[in-house]
């Protein structure tokens, strides 16, 4: 805890013996990830314990909201779009030699809902989000914003951190579903225009092969990607250090933990719905 | 100026620093450093780059928490305090940030009338908030006092190095706070700002007798906070008249750090008289 956390309440500099016990070695080398983590788990704690705390800033979550939620979606439904496509093109090939071209609307729905259209539009949102709120939060810390905020009566964490959390929380699962009927769109398109599937054949599959398992993990994934993307971003804007070019750093760790993350997650959350 | 939050006694101790050591990594930001300052006195913070003044400051109002050591601030232990404690005790603190602070997606009105919106300690018995209108004026008469009213509607992004501190000492002010921390208030500024800014500064503390820190590399901003005072009267700065000991008027002392110590201590006319290699360069170098 010798970076960001040091310099906010609660959490001390530790010195314990077990770090020095050997002289350098495999301690020492895992000692800044393991203080890292640490402080981004304090720092998702307070974040996520302040939502049940006074004040709220209501304005800054509708702010947040608009600039995640809104400033996201024509790219979002642009990536839906030419994923639902591609996938329906590139199935058809395959499924052509079994003469089950019948089949594509299934195809494309279940893999559009369960994974493909989560983990894309997180890993959009990530590189678009998590980079404005490392890149803002890291601008604000370099200046001494942070320092202002807290010595003037405010939390930054309740002020800052929070509010991004609740709006990426709200706004990711609604642009997931965006994503995903915009991906069927494109892949209806493609089957009836390429491959001259009737509408009917490509739709009614489409939606009845969907269950509530497969609603569920559609809607839990970006749920849990919102949390990841918003504390990633904050955490690293908020230890951020080193002036403009630490920004720049800042900015770029906070996209790429963040994409790395929404991947593996996603893996295991895969893995609680689909029992092989 | 309004009524400040609360009235200290001259002789009430407002800050004290007992042994307070800090480190990051094995670089000492502050190395067993001990002092006291007493209401109404004004502490002239003189050192190299790295040598701990900024941190000297946020360790006084719980910015940073040392690593030990004690930190009294208005007679209340803040080394121990949780984040949410602080926040009354800071509202009897006023900083000027080194970066200016101003919270850059704020309008200048915004960031002065910030302290007076969101400090708890401020809002009267059974009232959310400061009323509107009590808080634009106290805005206004704060920038007024920086002379730079008609600023109200720009964003800091629009001012100049000068005018955003400035705004600065305008929102560290704008509570009335009996302490006022005041970090680098001079650093990167041409010599005629900077002189305005220390006028500013010294116009604050003598009307209201608020104590001040000034963490500065110029020995000249010290100069004129100990040998010059605002005349409300006339409404004028004018030299002080000076006893028969040669001893300043004003109530200001003047501290050296090296290396997270404090190697000084003492008046203008001490510091002027040290025989120390490193303490004589900041009284060279600012000339007076």
């Amino acid at each position: 805890m010798l970076g960001f956390a040091r310099h906010l309440p609660g959490l001390r500099a530790s010195h314990g013996s077990i770090y020095s016990v050997g002289g350098p070695g495999l301690l020492d080398f895992l000692k800044p990830s393991v203080e890292a983590f640490q402080d981004f788990i304090y720092l998702a704690g307070r974040a996520i314990r302040n939502v049940f705390r006074s004040p709220h800033y209501a304005d800054d979550i509708f702010i947040q909201m608009d600039v995640i939620g809104v400033g996201s979606l024509p790219i979002v439904m642009m990536i839906g779009f030419f994923s639902g496509a591609v996938m329906s093109m590139q199935m058809a090939r395959a499924l052509t030699t079994y003469g089950a071209t019948g089949q594509i609307g299934q195809i494309v729905s279940i893999t559009l809902v369960r994974e493909l259209g989560p983990v894309l539009t997180a890993v959009l949102v990530a590189g678009r989000n998590a980079s404005g709120i490392a890149s803002e939060l890291g601008s604000m810390k370099v200046t001494e914003q942070i320092d202002a905020m807290r010595a003037l009566g405010t939390d930054p964490i309740q002020k800052l951190v929070t509010p991004r959390m609740v709006a990426m929380a709200v706004v990711l699962p609604l642009l997931t579903v965006i994503a995903d009927f915009i991906g069927l769109i494109g892949g209806f398109l493609i089957a009836v225009s390429l491959l001259g599937i009737p509408g009917s054949q490509y739709w009614t599959p489409a939606w009845q092969i969907l269950e509530y398992n497969d609603l569920t993990q559609g809607l839990l994934k970006p749920f849990v990607f919102a949390f990841i993307i918003s504390l990633v971003g904050c955490f690293y804007g908020m230890r951020t250090s080193g002036g403009t070019e630490g920004v720049g750093r800042s900015t770029t760790t906070a996209v790429v933990v963040s994409s790395v993350w929404i991947f593996v997650v996603t893996l295991f959350i895969g893995r609680m719905f689909v029992h092989l | 100026m309004p009524a400040g939050i609360a009235s200290i006694p001259p002789e009430e101790v407002v800050l004290r620093f007992e042994d307070v050591s800090l480190h990051f990594g094995e670089t000492p930001a502050l190395d067993h450093l001990s002092l006291e300052m007493r209401a109404g006195e004004t502490c002239i913070v003189l050192g190299a780059a790295g040598s701990g003044k900024t941190m000297l400051l946020k360790c006084a109002v719980g910015l940073v928490k040392p690593d030990s050591g004690r930190i009294v601030l208005f007679g209340e232990e803040i080394t121990g305090l949780k984040e949410s404690q602080l926040f009354d005790i800071r509202s009897k603190v006023g900083i000027l940030f080194q970066e200016g602070g101003l919270f850059d997606s704020l309008t200048i009105a915004e960031n002065v009338a910030y302290p007076l919106i969101n400090q708890r300690a401020l809002r009267k018995k059974g009232q959310p908030r400061l009323a509107e209108a009590e808080v634009d004026e106290r805005v206004r008469e704060a920038l007024r006092f920086v002379e730079l009213e008609e600023t109200l509607d720009k964003f800091p992004s629009e001012l100049s190095g000068g005018m955003r501190r400035r705004v600065g000492i305008a929102r560290a002010t704008v509570t009335a706070p009996p302490l006022v921390l005041y970090d680098s208030p001079t650093a990167g500024l041409d010599p005629i700002t900077a002189n305005t800014i220390v006028s500013l500064i010294l116009k604050e503390r003598d009307m209201r007798n608020a104590a001040a820190i000034i963490v500065t590399h110029r020995y000249q901003d010290g100069h004129l906070m100990s040998n010059f005072r605002y005349n409300s009267n006339i409404g004028r700065i004018e030299a002080v008249s000076h006893n028969g000991s040669g001893g300043s008027q004003v109530n200001t002392r003047f501290l050296v750090m090296e290396a997270g110590r404090l190697v000084f201590e003492g008046s203008q006319r001490e510091l002027q008289a040290s025989q120390d290699p490193y303490v004589r360069k900041f009284v060279k170098t600012g000339g007076s």
